[in-house]
């Protein structure tokens, strides 16, 4: 059977002016006639990509920011066109790069599925059809004819989630819609994903989210700076993707920002961003201002694959003598003895603030992986299918009372 | 089915694509009727009110100056134009504004482009038909006949009002995609065409050769022309009908290719 899509030689060109603007005025029109061509920069957000993919496969597309996943979604949903090269599409495409897209805060649930529906490209007749279905997924009744500003976030979201789970397309093109909402909401999301892929539809998805691809895509693109790195069963080309992610990258970070200059990372007092389960874990963090700092706070929150919090601290939380410290520069240093965090992938925003405000926050910051290892050596470690965090210590005793 | 999807070098008219997604041209005007007069006191009378009102006005400033030129009652000749006028300026303004305000959508979900501006320009259809409703109303207060005639006169000049609006309002959307400035030229332009066109005033209203060249063949003078064609006592200028038509259909014809030609790349600079 003839694959259904067929990605051959693809190539999209973006022309970015070197003095970057949203959009031209017609002066400027004007005064770059008489300017040279070449003030324009070529950027290939995609360089001749080829790849096929088989009826009912689930793929994911992976790469970091900017290697090209959401234009080439852009250009198999036909929302740009591609510079060069060809998709050979066999099916109808229906792409979801964002939720609710056309939803209308002035209108009510229910005419937003319709519209929300008809833009998505469901025929009138499938929107009425499947109605009372999608009120009963998103699980608003009550609110069905009420109009959509007064409608929660959370609300909005699972009414435009659910017209789009009724979607009939053979191909479903999916863009980070999980990034958002709640941890329940998110397992509800995957449940019908994986739900949509076993009843034999082609699934292409695109994630930051690892553990999201693991779960559901067999198959997995590698993208970077818009080439085609690998292609294959999911495991393997993940496999590569954290090799080359930890590449260049050795557990110093380098800041240019107002307060922190620099982070430095330890195993076990080694410069690195690779950990083991239970091993010694310390942070660096050294800080320069004009200004000065009254008592600095540090705040570190680890955050797994699925961008779920499972750590949250700062040195407020615990007994400390930064208390005292006042100056315009310095450095904090946070140490976790005994790493109580499982194998995988770590992402870490780290907040960097005084006594009473946060004067720095940078968001996933860096990450950092926890490698296998059994503690106290000779022992196993707990099954990680039931363990999320590990203790380090558990008192266990055995003896001969009867009750 | 299999389709192919690479850089488009034919021109294609693309209706058949049109025809496929026919039930968003439904949904977009929908929607925008909808949300046009959510939220408002006088709801769909804004529509009749607005001509009313500027027709109650410039009644007032040129009745005495005016009505010895126009055929019929210069109350009805002016209710007529701007009946005309609010179609076109309005619809003009939407369509202008449609990809930008659906920007959002645009870049997030592929349809045919073309549905936008020319849905945004029903809306002031359906407002034009209301408006309608209440121009008949207001004949019969006056004493002008309208002719059988005007079952055909007055689609027409629907029809020929729509392919204006569409014709400048495509060459806009797509110009305002790309530059920001149509924002502003827009009501600078769509103010100026008021008196560069038949619509307060007689065509016979300047012994300025130029300025009668324009107020007569200008794309909205056969509209209005057909409009007052439907009175008895108004005497149609076929040839006004046939020479602005020509324009506005030259028009259609480039607003509507310019349009397809750029809107392929709509979604990376808008």
């Amino acid at each position: 059977m003839k694959p259904i899509l067929e990605i051959s030689n693809l190539s999209k060109r973006f022309k970015i002016n070197s003095e970057q603007q949203p959009y031209l005025s017609l002066r400027d029109s004007f005064s770059n006639l008489f300017k040279k061509a070449n003030s324009k920069l070529d950027f290939w957000a995609l360089n001749d990509l080829s790849f096929n993919v088989e009826e009912g496969d689930t793929v994911g597309i992976i790469g970091k920011n900017g290697a090209g996943k959401s234009t080439l979604l852009k250009v198999l949903s036909k929302i740009t066109p591609p510079t060069s090269g060809q998709i050979i599409s066999r099916g109808r495409i229906a792409s979801l790069l964002e939720v609710g897209t056309g939803f209308h805060p002035e209108l009510t649930g229910r005419e937003n599925v319709y519209m929300n529906g008809s833009i998505l490209g469901m025929r009138n007749t499938e929107i009425k059809k499947n109605f009372d279905a999608i009120v009963d997924f998103a699980g608003i009744e009550r609110f069905i004819d009420t109009p959509l500003k007064h409608y929660s976030s959370g609300m909005q979201l699972r009414l435009a989630f659910a017209v789009a789970a009724f979607l009939e397309n053979e191909i479903l093109i999916i863009d980070e819609v999980l990034a958002v909402g709640d941890a329940e909401f998110q397992k509800k999301c995957m449940g019908k994903m994986s739900e949509v892929s076993k009843s034999g539809r082609t699934i292409l998805f695109v994630s930051h989210n690892m553990g999201a691809i693991k779960q559901l895509c067999k198959k997995s693109v590698f993208l970077k700076q818009g080439e085609l790195i690998s292609y294959g069963e999911s495991n393997s080309v993940l496999q590569m993707y954290s090799s080359s992610d930890a590449e260049g990258f050795d557990g110093i970070i380098n800041c240019e920002s107002n307060f922190i200059n620099r982070i430095e990372l330890y195993c076990d007092n080694i410069i690195q961003n690779v950990f083991y389960s239970g091993s010694r874990f310390k942070l660096k963090l050294y800080f320069e201002s004009k200004e000065l700092i009254i008592s600095p706070v540090l705040g570190v929150i680890i955050r797994d694959e699925y961008d779920q919090a499972i750590v949250g601290i700062n040195n407020k939380n615990y007994e400390s003598q930064l208390r005292n410290f006042n100056n315009f520069y310095g450095c904090i240093e946070m140490e976790i003895p005994f790493l109580p965090l499982y194998v995988g992938r770590y992402y870490v925003d780290v907040h960097f603030g005084d006594a009473y405000i946060d004067l720095d926050v940078k968001r996933n910051l860096f990450s950092f992986v926890v490698e296998k290892n059994g503690i106290n050596n000779a022992l196993e470690m707990p099954n990680e299918n039931y363990n999320k965090i590990l203790i380090e210590k558990v008192n266990w005793k055995i003896s001969d009372e009867h009750n | 089915m299999e389709y192919e999807i690479k850089t488009k070098n034919k021109f294609s008219f693309g209706f058949r694509e049109l025809n496929e997604y026919r039930e968003l041209f439904y949904f977009f005007t929908w929607r925008d009727v909808k949300v046009k007069y959510k939220q408002t006191v006088l709801g769909f009378l804004w529509a009749i009110l607005q001509p009313l009102f500027l027709t109650f006005i410039f009644t007032f400033a040129f009745k005495k100056s005016l009505s010895t030129k126009t055929e019929i009652e210069y109350v009805l000749f002016l209710l007529s134009g701007m009946l005309i006028w609010n179609l076109f300026s309005s619809g003009l303004n939407n369509s202008s504004n449609s990809m930008i305000n659906n920007s959002n959508i645009i870049k997030k979900i592929y349809f045919p482009r073309l549905i936008l501006p020319i849905s945004s320009i029903f809306v002031s259809v359906i407002d034009y038909l209301i408006t309608l409703g209440v121009f008949f109303i207001v004949v019969l207060f006056y004493d002008e006949s309208i002719s059988l005639w005007a079952i055909i006169l007055i689609p027409l000049s629907l029809l020929s009002t729509i392919i204006t609006t569409t014709g400048i309002g495509l060459f806009m959307a797509a110009l305002n995609v790309k530059y920001r400035d149509v924002r502003y030229v827009l009501p600078f332009f769509i103010q100026s065409l008021m008196f560069l066109s038949p619509i307060i005033f007689p065509l016979k209203i300047s012994d300025n050769i130029l300025f009668e060249f324009i107020l007569k063949y200008n794309p909205l003078s056969g509209s209005l022309e057909l409009m007052r064609g439907s009175f008895e006592k108004y005497i149609l200028n076929w040839d006004i009908v046939i020479g602005s038509s020509a324009v506005s259909i030259l028009f259609f014809i480039f607003g509507f290719f310019y349009f397809r030609k750029t809107e392929n790349y709509f979604a990376d600079i808008v």
